[in-house]
């Protein structure tokens, strides 16, 4: 029994040490380092003696000391086995090899004769494997859209791999590829004109839902139930759908091509989630605090101002900063609607940019961190509004 | 008392919601109805402009003597199909210049050439010519007649009105361009992409939910996928997955993972062998839905991650006194808790995966087996201009949606609620 569980956590245990390892010279490799070889089977088998090192030494010596003595030993071995590499390489290695025994900690010989602890081990390390995976896995385009806006085309065709920062560069030739976009691609004019559309949906959007919002939630009317049931079916509907007619009405009144078009379009599709959201947080405010407002002679304008408005702050937080997110990242109709680079929105924009094949990766990639960064920097600012507006509107995008 | 209360509030209530009400019926509900209108109508890209008359003026010498001119106008009907009745064309010239041989049509009054030209036939095409002489031998200055533009207005219908009705864009859209093909490549994109977002969700929601270090921040990194701007992912993984020097496949190729580089995005079908059997892979298709999978999943991990924390602990507690392994737990205590919100989820992200278009397009524009039927929307409608095949292909996805709903609320919809 014993003899199954160390098997199982020998090979678990080792294997994961082998995936953080590769992971980190992929990394590496892509400074430029020239590995061809990710050596995971010899790594593998260090990595098993590592482990069984470890739950032998056991508690007989202090567990920092032993830590570090056997992380050392370990780069050691590494830097044997591996091609040639610099310090800054191994340092890593053992600072990985730190974090690796140290997670090791609970585990002993005695601790291995526990019931079901062959599955504690797997969800451990599966757990450990999963945030290191998908942690790779997300931010690993991101990071690419990065490092690529800094390269030069000769320096990507040279080496598509090396995607190592020269500092000895001027600040100028680094930011070359945005110096590009702002100066010959015009892209200050579409950093306005998506703002401009954004806030402009944002503030519209409140103007129409907060009263309609209040409506549905407090007040009693004919065809209530039919709203609200509506709007959750309304927006289950999809922008393709709507494509078509609207091209052809928006031709014919001349709306195309222009801002106050697009405007309407991103309100009146982001209208049904604004009120959803609105109306589920109105009805938790207290009705008595409104009957002491219609107390002070306070008309429906008034409640809603005076009342209503500064005790739904978070929630209108919420829808503000939802719509502001789905109106800057709209791309379908600013397609649709939008041929004059005159009017053109920065998802529009961009693609038009890569709709010419001669266009450099790195000004596209310049292109995509600027239309990303406000949308990252406000998420993770306003996270918990956002993730609260995400969860009642995720049933829209 | 009470009753003109309630009226009030009645009142009160219908201007709230109206405006809203307005916009939404006007920007959402009325193209699903007027999809409906166009899609039984023969009705190009070119045509959606209401048909207006117009002229190109040209001027030409016709002799040594610079006194006279030739004025060309090149009318035609902007439309290839609608008519314009009782057209109207007006033209100034400047003072002591008048025209001689006026076409009978035509009559000059007050220095302007007036003309009632009657009905034009869709592609009506004429080379009107005046010629005009000064009247005190000066020479004509040619820039002077240039610059006078004519003014021309008729009747005409708006095609998009007009009541000729034809079944030939839902005949074409049944019968050509693959229909199954088009219909199966959907579903695959829909239902692989939407199980896969699901079960990474799980996944996810699973790992954050323990207590690891660094949980909040974790959370907000899942969500980068989500909420990034669709255009700019597309277009990194574009150039990640490119086969010439995009930075995957250097990366398989220069750790002699692959010999050469495979066109991710750009190969209908790769030759896989398991064990013996070879089978075919919609790779492009596949490559796609990993794309799906990967902006979506957030999504279902919030959800599931939200379902997850409300779980009391106190049942995990019991378990574990009673001895249950983690597997066991997972499957006798988390899994049934979540079936509701997973059931939710799935025909949410079905819906819109069904409808998704941005992805595909920015990915693959629907080459190499990627297209579905949002993507034939587009390339109907705009690539090959045919408004009214495209407007049928949405009907067709309007269709099954509401089949989709239909089956949904009657099979998992009550489950659901139950749960």
């Amino acid at each position: 029994m014993r003899l199954k569980s160390l098997t199982i956590f020998l090979v678990i245990s080792s294997f994961f040490l082998t995936c953080i390892l590769s992971i980190w010279k992929i990394m590496a490799t892509l400074q430029g380092l020239s590995f061809t070889n990710l050596n995971v089977t010899p790594i593998f088998l260090i990595g098993i003696l590592l482990s069984l090192a470890f739950v032998l030494i056991g508690n007989k010596i202090n567990h920092l000391i032993k830590i570090f003595s056997l992380s050392f030993i370990f780069s050691i071995l590494y830097f044997y086995l591996n091609e040639a590499s610099p310090y800054w390489y191994i340092l890593g290695v053992f600072l990985i090899t730190l974090f690796f025994t140290n997670k090791l900690k609970k585990y002993s010989i005695q601790s291995l004769k526990e019931d079901f602890i062959s599955e504690k081990i797997i969800f451990d390390f599966i757990t450990l494997f999963g945030i290191v995976f998908f942690a790779f896995v997300i931010l690993f385009p991101f990071y690419i859209m990065l490092v690529t806006s800094f390269k030069t085309q000769i320096a990507l065709l040279v080496n598509p791999l090396d995607f190592s920062l020269d500092f000895t560069k001027s600040l100028t030739e680094l930011f070359k590829s945005y110096f590009v976009i702002f100066e010959t691609y015009n892209f200050v004019r579409y950093i306005l004109i998506s703002s401009a559309v954004s806030i402009g949906t944002v503030i519209v959007t409140l103007l129409f839902a907060i009263p309609a919002a209040y409506a549905v939630a407090r007040l009693n009317f004919f065809g209530k139930n039919f709203l609200s049931t509506s709007i959750l079916i309304i927006y289950m509907f999809p922008a393709i759908v709507l494509v078509i007619p609207l091209y052809t009405v928006f031709s014919q009144l001349g709306l195309r091509n222009s801002i106050f078009g697009l405007l309407i379009v991103y309100t009146a599709t982001t209208l049904p989630v604004a009120i959803y959201m609105l109306q589920g947080y109105f009805k938790s405010i207290p009705k008595e605090i409104e009957d002491a407002g219609i107390m002070d002679g306070q008309n429906w304008f008034g409640i809603i101002l005076k009342i209503i408005i500064p005790l739904s702050l978070p929630a209108i937080a919420s829808v503000a900063l939802y719509v502001f997110m789905i109106a800057w990242n709209e791309f379908l109709f600013s397609l649709m609607f939008l041929d004059s680079p005159k009017s053109f929105t920065l998802s529009r924009a961009i693609q038009y940019l890569s709709g010419d094949a001669e266009t450099p990766r790195q000004y596209l990639m310049a292109g995509s961190v600027i239309v990303t960064l406000p949308v990252l920097f406000i998420f993770i600012y306003f996270e918990k509004y956002l993730v609260s507006g995400l969860t009642a509107g995720s049933v829209k995008e | 008392m009470s009753d003109s209360l309630s009226k009030l509030e009645k009142r009160t209530a219908y201007t709230l919601v109206l405006p809203a009400v307005l916009l939404v019926f006007a920007i959402v509900l009325f193209p699903i109805f007027a999809n409906v209108w166009i899609s039984f109508k023969d009705i190009e890209l070119k045509d959606i402009r209401i048909p207006e008359p117009r002229a190109k003026k040209i001027v030409k010498s016709i002799s040594e003597n610079k006194s006279e001119l030739k004025i060309i106008y090149k009318l035609r009907n902007s439309s290839l199909i609608q008519e314009i009745r009782n057209v109207q064309f007006q033209d100034k010239l400047p003072t002591n210049v008048s025209p001689i041989n006026l076409d009978p049509r035509c009559n000059f009054q007050s220095k302007k050439v007036v003309c009632n030209f009657g009905n034009w036939q869709a592609k009506y095409r004429e080379n009107f010519e005046i010629i005009i002489q000064s009247n005190n031998g000066e020479i004509i200055d040619k820039k002077i007649i240039k610059s006078q533009k004519p003014i021309l207005s008729g009747k005409a219908d708006n095609p998009l009105l007009t009541t000729n009705f034809t079944l030939e864009n839902f005949k074409k859209v049944f019968y050509e361009n693959n229909f199954v093909e088009l219909l199966l490549t959907t579903f695959y994109f829909t239902f692989f992409g939407t199980v896969g977002a699901i079960i990474f969700g799980i996944l996810a929601a699973q790992l954050v939910n323990q207590n690891i270090q660094g949980r909040t921040y974790m959370r907000g990194i899942l969500l980068f996928p989500y909420v990034g701007p669709v255009v700019a992912l597309a277009y990194t993984w574009t150039l990640l997955l490119d086969p010439n020097g995009g930075t995957l496949n250097a990366l398989l190729v220069n750790f002699n993972i692959i010999e050469q580089p495979i066109n991710l995005l750009g190969q209908k079908y790769i030759t896989m062998s398991i064990l013996g059997f070879e089978f075919k892979l919609r790779l492009a298709l596949t490559t796609v839905i990993f794309f799906e999978i990967w902006r979506y999943f957030p999504l279902a991990f919030l959800f599931i991650l939200a379902r997850l924390q409300a779980i009391p602990q106190s049942l995990y507690e019991a378990a574990e006194v009673d001895g249950a392994s983690p597997i066991q737990k997972f499957i006798h205590i988390t899994l049934p808790q979540i079936t509701a919100i997973i059931s939710i989820l799935f025909m949410i992200r079905f819906i819109w995966n069904f409808n998704k278009f941005e992805d595909i397009f920015l990915l693959t524009g629907g080459a190499s087996g990627t297209r579905t039927l949002p993507i034939n929307v587009y390339q109907q409608g705009f690539a090959v201009s045919d408004i009214g095949m495209g407007s049928a292909v949405s009907i067709v996805i309007v269709m099954l949606l509401l089949s989709f709903m239909i089956i949904y609320f009657r099979l998992i919809g009550k489950r659901a609620n139950e749960a």
